[in-house]
């Protein structure tokens, strides 16, 4: 790890000054990411400001019925939330999925955005990867690469986006809040993740020097119907190799509205939008909820080694949506 | 001067609970392992491993690191103090040579120690550690190990040799109604002690002072002595408190590049390896590919058995995972071989890893077992029953004690065994199938000389020196309580001092022989005191001490075939829809010698349980083909088991008192992890009714061979 | 910019189990390596430096959190707790003393974090929170029981390479049923005083 200064921030508008649009300085939140990769070397800022303090921690309800959380809510306080848990506990139910207690307690809702993927040759300075270092290559796609993506991906990448939270988020259609030197700015989370494509290092549509001030969700009545299902390597504190998040609004046995998103699957939080037309107005039974799988999973590409994403996936929307089918009936 | 009476114990601490001596400071913090040690002057020291995967380093571009703030040294092959390897080692083999750091240009693996960058703080050796450029010539390497390999060769492992051959093989097998033949792979391993491996060493008053984390400070002092051409009295190892090892701490590059560092500098070094580099450098398990072919009459008994294992090894030095030695000792047919082969590839070294070749071998043999069970539609308990040998099946040795049946029965029963449908699928619980395994274990039995020393102090106390190391065994309490049954004092007046060179020879921890060769010499000194001071009513100043040395004792153990064993039993749970697979419980019973301490016991067998769920479903080490390194070197890309992977894991044991050992001690480290990998992955086609021969039972796989019931 | 490089070490003042530490740091060094390199604070342990293992677990303003991918410079104004402060002097805590007599430990390297890792959890499940394992995690359907499964989950973020994870979970669960008695008596002790004052 390379020396670098340090200063703490206390507000917003003093956060963007300090950080002043400068390339090699970096905010810093809970730090359970960039601290880490600042030690495998993938990260070398020569400047942090610390924005863990800005008074950006609040989750408070909008006038339309939704709720702005703060940047800096740290992921424990956004799960605890009791609005949170009863309007949309997949919310809740995907930030437990996610890390530890401990790491929860620190990592803020800003951060967990912009965290990094987990490929191991992105985290290995001695290996090619096209994303850490553009042009050198991209190692996974002839070698391991189990748990890398099936849908999004390019010739030049194909990790996976690691976050929990994200997924959850991105089925609720989440917006993100931000501030730049020149005035607020705001991106739908299905936005604010760019397209592989031959530019993987390139990983949001954030202008340069912003601060990610919160996420907004919007009103869902349909999400207090919701669920966040994880599998993973092991029972716990292990990263996804497929999740789903899922809002189910039944009326009369036909789909009235329906929320997905997968986990794990892609360089972003996926959004399966085709898989939402497909059941919408449609009945809510096994058949249809497979059907509508098949057509979200149609764009899938996978590798040798990860084609299993495409039945887990099929069969998580499947068992989810029946759950909160039978839920829904009860 | 002081009077001192013994014999005033009525109940034997032995056999009873006891807390650990040194858990209050293990669990205020107060304890210090080997990286905790104050020194003033430290400096630190950090490996520089190499990035290619074999060639030769053609540059060391040490001088701008050299010019970085704080940096003191760099240690490469270009000026580094030189060792002699020309020596064989305290366990009888020649010292792997990875541990000859910076000596040539030769780079045989990934992450091959290059350098050691030295500074004053951690950060900046750290900074300047990752700044250091080295050149290298790079050649094309292998690190490929398929299931086949042209070069693969037979070597005699630590356990026997390599082959064993009795009759003849191909036509017992075509005799047999039913045959099993099946292959079956274990993946690359890795112990990943929760310490990480640290050493600090110093120059004091002409005598190398260390202070390391490792299982045995004799062992260590020995070789660093050797390597470094010193008087094995000058060169001082201590290691009280350490943090797991597994058998992977012994000697390794840390502790003779900080040797190397200190030497050069003159002033205390710490060298600390990251759990990256613990990876590379810290030995691991090698994977195995197995190959089982059995034949049994219609009733079960096996008319064949044939185990062979391959694994492999590194091109400097030659380690063998003997996974076919469990053969020999648990069933015996007329047609009987088993095989060790190893090929030589460009990894780092393999090494020990609790129950070497057990652990693996047990997997491969108790799985193919549970195959013919099923294919005989025998239960599988009688049909190791059935097969229970009178002999050892190679040697025609007796055994000291085999205690495997009561294990089954007594298991059996606790388990509920009897009731279970034999027919694999037809058990659900929501998303769940439901099903249920069981894997007999066995491991090696055996006793090192060793010497101890046991002194009456003037206060009436006791202090016994051992140079026992206790890696999270109860090893140190242990000995407390059988010190103070040989004394026949109340345990709160033995202080027991280890992991100390200077305290004489004596086993390591390792091969679940430590507590029994030690034990051995602490009960002779105690006893030998004991009857001493029977005759004295004074105690000097100085106290009075009795020294004792096992050599001759133990070496005038019989012949036999001396093992623990176990029963093992696991239920599961498997969604086939998404690959996940849970064990819900397990319960082990043990024949496993006389059992000293049930509280610290019963965790030494539950923790070897718990590494056989970790080995069944989660552990894997990938090495990357093109790039020769590892995929993921680190405990998130590296799994073990987590507190949510592990149910109410339940052991037990019978009566086997060792009728050989003075104190009746057989040896618990390693066997709770044998045949529990098996039982799991029996319990996993109990459940679906599909076989997983390939370690771990990841998701993936579940998902891939689907559902065939 | 024409200014000058920024400074990479500064003063800090670290509160830690109630004493104020003054120290410059060099801005790269953890929480966890100022405890054990430069305040002789050893107790918390350094298993991988990673936040993937949790032996370096302290408590973060009351809060469980990984020492290891803390700054020690931006811990600046924050309570810190370590194992060496969470026994009330000779008198070990509860989960302390749980772990002691239950065995919830082998080597003992891990075992810091794992206690100062239930502290929280302890705390953690008395505020209501739920957790992954958690059934129904809507606040009307109340605070989840303290089960083995729930105490298992909450306990992952400390790993065990030993594998003391049964004794692990006995002695969080004895800590916690004495301290939810201990709040019970509290609570009623409260109640009767408020008796007493109306």
């Amino acid at each position: 790890m390379k020396e670098f200064g340090y200063q703490r921030a206390l507000d917003v508008s003093g956060a963007l000054a300090l950080l002043d649009a400068d390339p090699d300085a970096r905010f810093l939140g809970g730090g359970t990411n960039l601290v880490d990769l600042m030690k495998t070397g993938v990260e070398r800022p020569g400047r942090l400001v610390d924005v863990r303090e800005l008074p950006l921690d609040r989750i408070e309800p909008t006038e339309d019925g939704g709720l702005r959380i703060g940047a800096t809510v740290t992921n424990s306080d956004l799960a605890a939330h009791p609005d949170v848990r009863r309007r949309y506990p997949a919310l809740t139910q995907a930030v437990l999925a996610g890390a530890s207690g401990q790491l929860r307690n620190m990592a803020t809702v800003g951060g967990n955005l912009l965290q990094r993927t987990r490929c191991g040759y992105f985290a290995d300075v001695t290996k090619p990867c096209n994303k850490r270092d553009p042009g050198s290559g991209c190692p996974a796609i002839e070698g391991e690469h189990h748990n890398h993506a099936i849908l999004g991906a390019s010739d030049h990448c194909v990790a996976t986006h690691p976050s929990d939270l994200g997924v959850a988020l991105t089925a609720f259609g989440a917006v993100v809040t931000y501030e730049t030197a020149d005035g607020p700015g705001e991106l739908p989370l299905t936005d604010f993740y760019l397209p592989v494509g031959d530019t993987p290092h390139l990983e949001t549509a954030l202008p340069p020097g912003a601060l990610i001030t919160g996420v907004v969700l919007p009103p869902a009545p349909v999400a207090a119907n919701s669920r966040y299902r994880k599998v993973r390597e092991r029972a716990s504190y292990a990263f996804a190799i497929g999740s789903i998040a899922a809002a189910l609004d039944v009326r009369d046995g036909v789909v009235h509205e329906v929320r997905l998103a997968f986990g794990a699957v892609a360089s972003r939080p996926w959004r399966a939008h085709a898989a939402e037309a497909a059941l919408t107005g449609g009945p809510a039974d096994a058949e249809a909820f497979a059907a509508a799988a098949d057509a979200e999973l149609a764009a899938a590409r996978p590798l040798p080694h990860n084609g299993y994403k495409v039945t887990l996936m099929r069969n998580l929307v499947v068992a989810v949506l029946s759950e909160l089918a039978e839920e829904a009936a009860r | 001067m002081t009077t001192t009476t013994t014999g005033l114990r009525a109940v034997p601490a032995v056999g009873t609970a006891h807390t650990r001596v040194e858990g209050r400071d293990k669990v205020t913090g107060a304890a210090r392992y080997a990286a905790e040690i104050p020194f003033t002057e430290l400096a630190h020291g950090w490996l520089v491993l190499s990035t290619v995967t074999r060639g030769r380093i053609s540059s060391v571009e040490d001088a701008p690191v050299l010019a970085m703030p704080g940096v003191l040294a760099v240690l490469h092959h270009g000026n580094a103090p030189r060792v002699d390897t020309d020596y064989v080692g305290m366990l009888g083999m020649p010292p792997d040579p990875t541990i000859a750091v910076f000596q040539h240009d030769r780079v045989p693996h990934a992450g091959w120690p290059v350098a050691l960058v030295v500074a004053e703080t951690s950060e900046q050796a750290r900074e300047a550690a990752e700044a250091l450029v080295v050149h290298y010539e790079e050649e094309a390497h292998d690190v490929t190990f398929a299931k086949e390999h042209p070069d693969a060769y037979s070597i005699p492992g630590p356990g026997g040799p390599a082959v064993t051959e009795k009759g003849d093989l191909e036509a017992e097998l075509a005799a047999s109604p039913v045959t099993v033949d099946a292959v079956y792979t274990t993946p690359e391993e890795h112990h990943n002690s929760m310490e990480p491996h640290a050493a600090t060493a110093l120059w004091d008053g002409g005598r190398l002072e260390v202070v390391d984390s490792n299982q045995g400070t004799i062992w260590v002092a020995a070789e660093l002595a050797s390597l470094f051409s010193l008087d094995p009295a000058s060169v001082h190892v201590r290691s009280e408190h350490v943090g797991g090892g597994f058998g992977s701490k012994g000697v390794r590059a840390h502790q003779v590049a900080a040797v190397m560092a200190a030497t050069v500098l003159s002033r205390p070094v710490r060298v600390v390896m990251t759990r990256r580099q613990m990876f590379s450098l810290a030995g691991y398990r090698s994977p195995t590919t197995q190959r089982v072919r059995l034949g049994a009459d219609a009733e079960g008994r096996l008319r064949a058995l044939e185990h062979s294992c391959l694994s492999l090894t590194s091109t400097v030095h030659e380690f063998i995972e003997s996974g076919a030695g469990v053969a020999r000792v648990m069933y015996d047919a007329p047609a009987h071989h088993t095989a060790n082969r190893v090929v030589r590839l460009d990894v780092p070294s393999p090494t020990f890893m609790r129950a070497p070749g057990e652990a693996p071998g047990s997997f491969a043999l108790e799985s193919a077992l549970d195959e013919l069970a099923e294919k005989l539609g025998i239960d599988p308990i009688e049909l190791r029953t059935r097969n229970e040998p009178a002999v050892g099946p190679v040697s025609g040795l007796p055994f000291s004690t085999r205690n495997l049946p009561a294990c089954f029965e007594e298991g059996a029963r606790r388990f509920g065994w009897a009731d279970r449908d034999p027919r694999p699928g037809l058990r659900r619980e929501g998303r769940w199938l439901i099903g249920t395994g069981t894997a007999a274990a066995s491991f090696f039995v055996g006793a090192m000389p060793s010497t101890a020393a046991a002194t009456a102090e003037a206060d009436g106390t006791f202090t016994v020196r051992i140079n026992a190391a206790d890696i999270g065994t109860g090893a140190r309490t242990a000995l407390t309580l059988i010190a103070a049954d040989a004394l026949e004092v109340p345990t709160d007046r033995v202080r027991v001092r280890i992991g100390d060179s200077d305290f004489g020879p004596a086993m390591i921890a390792g091969g679940s022989m430590g507590t029994r060769s030690w034990a051995w010499a602490v009960t002779a000194a105690a006893g030998e005191l004991r009857e001493r001071l029977a005759l004295s009513d004074t105690i000097p100043p100085e106290g009075i001490t009795v020294r004792s040395d096992t050599t001759a004792a133990v070496g005038a153990l019989a012949q036999k075939e001396r093992h623990s064993f176990g029963a093992q039993f696991a239920e599961v749970a498997v969604d086939v829809s998404t690959g996940e697979v849970r064990v819900r419980r397990m319960l082990g019973v043990f024949a496993a010698g006389r059992i000293i301490n049930p509280l610290t016991a019963r965790g030494q067998f539950t923790g070897g349980m718990i590494w056989g769920i970790s080995m069944a479903l989660h552990e894997e080490a990938v090495r990357d083909r093109n790039t020769g390194a590892l995929y993921g070197a680190d405990l998130a890309g590296y799994h073990v088991a987590s507190n949510a992977d592990v149910p109410l894991v339940e052991a037990d044991w019978v009566d086997d008192t060792d009728p050989d050992d003075p104190v009746g001690i057989k040896g618990i480290g390693e066997i709770g992890i044998v045949g529990a990998a098996a039982a799991i992955a029996n319990a996993v086609w109990h459940a679906t009714g599909v076989r997983h021969r390939d370690l771990p039972i990841r998701p993936d796989r579940v998902i891939t061979a689907g559902p065939h019931v | 910019m024409a200014t000058a490089p920024p400074s990479t070490y500064s003063a800090v003042t670290l509160n830690i189990n109630g004493e104020k530490h003054t120290l410059t740091v060099d801005h790269r060094t953890t929480l966890l390596d100022a405890l054990r390199e430069r305040l002789d604070m050893t107790g918390t342990k350094k298993g991988c430096d990673q936040g993937q293992c949790g032996a370096c677990t302290v408590l973060l303003d009351k809060r469980r959190a990984v020492a290891c991918l803390q700054l020690a410079v931006a811990a600046e104004g924050r309570e810190i707790t370590t194992i060496e402060g969470v026994a009330e002097g000779d008198q070990l805590h509860a989960v302390q003393q749980a772990f002691l007599d239950l065995d919830g430990y082998q080597c003992g390297y891990c075992t810091p974090g794992q206690i100062c890792s239930a502290v929280a959890v302890i705390e953690e499940h008395a505020a209501g929170w739920p957790s992954a394992v958690t059934d129904d995690v809507r606040p009307e359907a109340g605070p989840p029981p303290l089960t083995p499964d729930e105490i298992r989950e909450r306990m992952s973020g400390n790993l065990c390479r030993c594998g003391a994870y049964v004794s692990i979970v006995q002695a969080v669960a004895r800590a916690a049923e004495a301290d939810a008695a201990a709040r019970a008596d509290r609570a009623e002790q409260g109640t009767e005083h408020e008796g007493a004052a109306a």
